[in-house]
C-alpha cells in the first residue's frame, strides 16, 4: 500500500452483466477512515454495481479489494458485515411486518445473538450517541420513510460497520430531514466512521463531503477535494462534457384556463382522505409544478384527473376545450368516455412500466395501445409504426430496433418512449409524474426541454416532481401538497427552496390562499 | 350426545390428515415458497407407508411393531420430502413457476401412488386385498396410560391413535420455531423478503430448500396417517387424499399461516365437513352441499382478512415469487 492505510482500497475492478453491459471497468480507488467520500456519476455509471461489490451483493470479475490494508473476498453480505462493512440500500433491506429489533436481529450469527431486549437496549444506547430516533417495537410498515432510513443505519451501526455506503439517502426526504440525516452523517464521521455517500445532487455532494470521486459510464474518472470543487467542474466531470446547467423557462404571453380542479376529494383503500378538498387552475402556455413528500396526494390528484380514481361527492374538474373553450366536467367519466369525448389529456404516470407502457412490448406495440380500435377488422399498424419510428429519431431513442422489448431499454429510453407517445397525441393537458426519476442529467433535460415546447404550443403542463431545485427553475407556479391538502401555490420566479420546504411538511391553517 | 361425540371423533380423526398437511405447507410457504403439490405429497407419503410396510410385514413371520412404525414413518417422510425436493429444485435453482410445478407435482403424486397402489393391489391378490395390519394396529394403538377409558372426556379427547397427538404436538412446535427462535425469524424474513434476508446474511437458497423439504416431509405424514389409522391400513383408489390434500392448503389460508391456530382448524374443517352425516333427512345430492362448507369458511375468512388489512394476517409478502440475487 502507498502512503497510510485506507480504509477500503479498490484495484482494477472489472465487472460485467451479461457479454454487453460492462458496469464497472478497471476502477481503482480509496475511501480513508474518517472521512466522507461522494461517489458521483450518471444513473447507469455504475455507482451501486461497485458499492454492492463491496457490500457483497455481486462479486467482482476481476480486481482486487483491501480493506485496511489486507486482501479480502467478499462473497456475500455476511462476509461484508464481519468486515465491518455496511450498506443502506435506496430500497430499504426492511422486513415490514417485522419490529424494529426483530428487523436488526435479523440474519445474525447463533454466537452473537442476543435477546430481544438486549437488542432493544442497545438500539436506545445507539440512537443517544449518534442522534437518532428509534422505537425498537415499532412495526416497520408503521414507520415514515425517513424512519425507515435511521433504522437502516442503526442496523448496521448495531452490526459493528465501520465503514458505511449510503446508496442515495436523500432521494426520498424532505430538505429539513436531509439536514437531520448529514448532522448525524457527521457525528459519525467525528465518530472515526468511513462514510460513502452515492448521489447525483450537486448541491448534497459540495455540503456534506471531503472528497469526490466521479464515474462514467462505469470507469472511474477522478476524485477531487469537495472545497475545490463546484457545481459545474463536477458537472462537467461526470458527464464528460460542457454542459449548460440552466432550464430554460420560456414565457408565453395568451395564458388560457384548461383545466379548473374544485373541491377535489378522494379517499385511499383504508378510507382515509388521500386528497381534501383541493382546488386550483392550471393554464395552456405554463407548467404548474406540484411538489410535495411522496405520497402526499400527488398520484390521486393526476389519476383523478385521467379518470382513474373515484372522487367523492362535490368534487369538480373542469376541462375547457383548446379549439371551442367547450368546459366539460371530467369527474365520473372513466378513461374510455373522456377519449370518446375528444378531451385531449395526456398522462406520463410515475410507473413506466408499469402504468404507461407494456414491458414485453415492442415500441410499435406500445404506440398502438392508444389507437389500437382503429381501423376496420384488424388494426391498424402502419400508423404507430410510423410514430414509433419518427419518436426513435426525434427523441433519439437508442434500442436495437422498435420491436425490441421496451423492458430491455434502459430507463431513460423507457421514459422517451412514453413521453413521446404521449406528447404525439396533441395534448391540451399534459400531466407527468416523476418524470426525469432515475434519469441522468442528460435525458433529464431532453425531458424538459420537450415539456417547455409543449408549455410554447399552450398545453397546460402539470409535472409532478421531486427534486426542488429543478421545480423552481423549470415551473411557473408550484402547488404545494401537504398530507392530501393544498398547503399553498407559490410564484416558482420568487419562491426559495425553504418555503416550499416548509410548506412540503407543515399544515398551515384553513384559509389557503393562492400565492 | 353419542351423536356430537362420533361427529367429533371422526372430525378429530379426519383433522389430523389435514393439520399435518397444512403444518408442513405452513413452514414451506412461510419461507416464500408457494407449493401447490401438498395432494401430491400426501399421495407420496401415503404410498410409500405403506409400500414399505407391506414389504417388511410379508418378509418377516411377526413383524415387530417398533420397525413397522419406524419403517412407515422414514419410508414416507423421504418419498414425501423426496417430492420437496424435486418442487425445490425446478423452483428454486431453476426458477420455474411455483404455481404450474406444484400442480405438476399434485398430478404427479397421484399418478405414481395410484399406480403403486395398484400394483400392490395385485401382489396382495386383487384390488381391494392389499391389508398392512400390523403397522395399522401400531400405530392404531392409543398413548399408554392414558387412553383406554370409557368415559366421555376419554371418548372425546383420549382414545385416538398416537398419531393424533404427534400432529398437535408438530403445530406446537413448529409454532414455537416460527415465532420464538432466530432461525424461525430468518425463515419468516426469507418468506417476506428475501432481498431483505440474504443482505441480513441468511442464505435464503438454504432456507428455502430446508423449509420445502421439511415442510413436505410433515405433510406427507398426513399421507401417512391417512393410510394407516383412517383407512386402518387398506388403498383404496378414489381420489380421497387429494381431496384432503386441498383442504390442508385450504386450511393454511384459514389459520393465517399460524401453526397453532390448524390444531383448531383442523378439527372444525373436520365437524364442518362430517356435519352432514350427523344431519337427519339429507340427500345424497344435499350432501354434497355441506362438504362444501369447509371451502367456505376459507373463502369467508379470507375476504374477513382482507377487509381487516392487518399486516400480520397476510400472506408472506414474496410467496410465489422466485429470488435470484443478481437479478437488475
Amino acid at each position: 500500500m502507498e502512503k497510510k492505510t485506507a480504509a477500503v482500497s479498490l484495484r482494477h475492478i472489472t465487472k460485467a452483466f451479461g457479454t454487453k453491459v460492462v458496469a464497472n471497468k478497471d476502477v481503482t480507488m480509496d475511501i480513508e477512515s474518517g472521512e466522507i467520500l461522494a461517489l458521483l456519476g450518471e444513473n447507469g455509471s455504475g455507482k451501486t454495481t461497485l458499492m454492492n461489490m463491496l457490500s457483497g451483493i455481486y462479486h467482482p470479475d476481476s480486481g482486487q479489494i483491501y480493506v485496511r490494508g489486507e486482501e479480502v473476498h467478499i462473497s456475500s453480505p455476511k462476509d461484508a458485515y464481519d468486515l465491518g462493512i455496511g450498506m443502506i440500500h435506496q430500497h430499504f433491506k426492511l422486513v415490514d411486518v417485522f419490529t424494529a429489533t426483530e428487523n436488526i436481529a435479523l440474519g445474525m450469527d447463533k454466537q452473537k445473538a442476543k435477546s430481544n431486549r438486549a437488542i432493544a437496549a442497545a438500539i436506545r444506547e445507539i440512537c443517544d450517541r449518534y442522534g437518532f430516533d428509534v422505537d425498537p417495537d415499532q412495526k416497520v410498515y408503521n414507520m415514515s420513510v425517513s424512519q425507515k432510513q435511521t433504522l437502516e443505519i442503526v442496523k448496521t451501526l448495531y452490526r459493528g460497520a465501520s465503514i458505511l455506503i449510503l446508496d442515495e439517502p436523500t432521494a426520498v426526504l424532505t430538505p429539513q430531514e436531509t439536514d437531520k440525516l448529514f448532522a448525524v452523517l457527521r457525528n459519525m464521521k467525528a465518530d472515526g466512521k468511513s462514510i460513502i455517500i452515492i448521489t447525483h445532487k450537486l448541491n448534497e455532494v459540495l455540503a456534506i463531503s471531503d472528497r469526490v470521486s466521479i464515474l462514467r459510464k462505469g470507469e472511474y474518472i477522478d476524485t477531487v477535494l469537495t472545497k475545490d470543487a463546484t457545481v459545474q467542474s463536477l458537472t462537467d466531470a461526470m458527464v464528460g462534457g460542457k454542459v449548460s446547467l440552466d432550464i430554460d423557462r420560456p414565457e408565453v404571453k395568451d395564458k388560457q384556463l384548461r383545466l379548473s380542479v374544485n373541491h377535489l376529494t378522494c379517499l385511499n383503500k383504508y378510507g382515509v382522505k388521500a386528497l381534501d378538498d383541493v382546488s386550483f387552475d392550471a393554464y395552456g402556455g405554463e407548467i404548474l409544478g406540484v411538489a410535495g413528500i411522496s405520497g402526499s396526494g400527488q398520484n390521486f390528484l393526476l389519476e383523478s384527473i385521467a379518470g382513474l380514481q373515484d372522487t367523492e361527492k362535490g368534487s369538480s374538474i373542469i376541462y375547457y376545450d383548446s379549439e371551442t373553450n367547450k368546459p366539460e366536467e371530467l369527474v365520473g367519466l372513466g378513461v374510455p368516455e373522456i377519449k370518446e369525448k375528444g378531451i385531449a389529456l395526456s398522462f406520463v404516470p410515475e410507473d413506466r412500466l408499469g402504468m404507461g407502457l407494456v414491458g414485453t412490448m415492442g415500441m410499435t406495440d406500445n404506440m398502438m395501445l392508444k389507437s389500437y380500435e382503429n381501423g376496420f377488422i384488424f388494426a391498424d399498424r402502419k400508423s404507430p409504426r410510423e410514430l414509433a419510428y419518427r419518436v426513435k429519431d426525434e427523441l433519439e431513442v437508442v434500442t436495437p430496433g422498435i420491436s425490441t422489448p421496451v423492458r430491455r431499454l434502459s430507463g431513460g429510453n423507457v421514459q422517451k418512449v412514453l413521453v413521446g407517445r404521449e406528447i404525439a397525441s396533441d395534448p391540451t393537458v399534459l400531466m407527468a409524474a416523476y418524470a426525469v426519476r432515475g434519469l441522468d442529467i442528460n435525458t433529464s433535460y431532453t425531458i424538459y426541454r420537450l415539456l417547455n415546447e409543449q408549455k410554447a404550443k399552450g398545453v397546460a403542463v402539470i409535472y409532478v416532481g421531486e427534486d426542488l431545485d429543478v421545480l423552481l427553475e423549470l415551473c411557473d407556479r408550484i402547488a404545494v401538497l401537504c398530507a392530501g391538502r393544498l398547503n399553498g401555490i407559490v410564484d416558482a420566479r420568487t419562491a426559495t427552496k425553504e418555503e416550499v420546504g416548509v410548506l412540503m411538511t407543515h399544515l398551515r391553517e384553513e384559509g389557503n390562499s393562492d400565492g | 350426545m353419542t351423536g356430537f361425540v362420533s361427529l367429533f371423533q371422526a372430525a378429530v380423526v379426519f383433522g389430523t390428515v389435514i393439520m399435518f398437511g397444512s403444518v408442513g405447507e405452513t413452514i414451506t410457504e412461510r419461507s416464500g415458497n408457494l407449493n401447490l403439490g401438498v395432494p401430491g405429497i400426501m399421495y407420496l407419503g401415503a404410498i410409500a407407508s405403506l409400500a414399505g410396510s407391506f414389504f417388511y410385514e410379508n418378509s418377516v413371520e411377526n413383524p415387530s411393531p417398533i420397525l413397522c412404525v419406524l419403517i412407515a414413518l422414514v419410508a414416507a417422510f423421504l418419498a414425501s420430502a423426496l417430492g420437496g425436493l424435486i418442487f425445490s429444485f425446478l423452483t428454486i435453482t431453476l426458477r420455474a413457476n411455483q404455481n404450474v410445478t406444484g400442480l405438476t407435482l399434485t398430478i404427479f403424486g397421484s399418478g405414481v401412488a395410484n399406480f403403486f397402489g395398484g400394483s400392490l393391489n395385485t401382489l396382495a391378490g386383487g384390488v381391494g386385498q392389499i391389508s398392512v395390519a400390523s403397522t395399522s394396529a401400531a400405530f392404531r394403538a392409543g398413548l399408554p396410560l392414558i387412553s383406554g377409558g370409557s368415559g366421555v372426556f376419554s371418548q372425546l379427547f383420549l382414545n385416538y391413535g398416537w398419531m393424533t397427538y404427534v400432529a398437535i404436538l408438530i403445530a406446537i412446535l413448529s409454532q414455537w420455531f416460527l415465532s420464538h427462535t432466530r432461525t424461525g425469524l430468518n425463515l419468516r424474513a426469507v418468506g417476506e423478503n428475501p432481498a431483505t434476508a440474504d443482505a441480513a446474511g441468511a442464505n435464503v437458497t438454504a432456507y428455502r430448500y430446508l423449509a420445502t423439504c421439511i415442510g413436505a416431509g410433515i405433510s406427507g405424514m398426513g399421507g401417512l396417517f391417512y393410510v394407516m389409522d383412517y383407512t386402518k391400513g387398506t388403498w383404496a383408489n378414489d381420489g380421497t387424499i387429494e381431496n384432503l390434500g386441498w383442504l390442508a392448503v385450504a386450511l393454511v389460508i384459514f389459520t393465517t399461516w399460524r401453526p397453532k391456530n390448524a390444531i383448531w382448524g383442523a378439527y372444525l374443517f373436520g365437524i364442518l365437513y362430517w356435519a352432514y352425516f350427523y344431519i337427519m333427512g339429507l340427500t345424497r345430492a344435499s350432501q354434497e352441499i355441506f362438504k362444501m362448507l369447509p371451502y367456505v369458511v376459507t373463502i369467508i375468512v379470507l375476504i374477513m382478512i382482507s377487509l381487516r388489512k392487518k399486516r400480520e394476517n397476510q400472506p408472506p409478502e414474496g410467496l410465489g415469487l422466485a429470488y435470484f440475487r443478481e437479478d437488475r
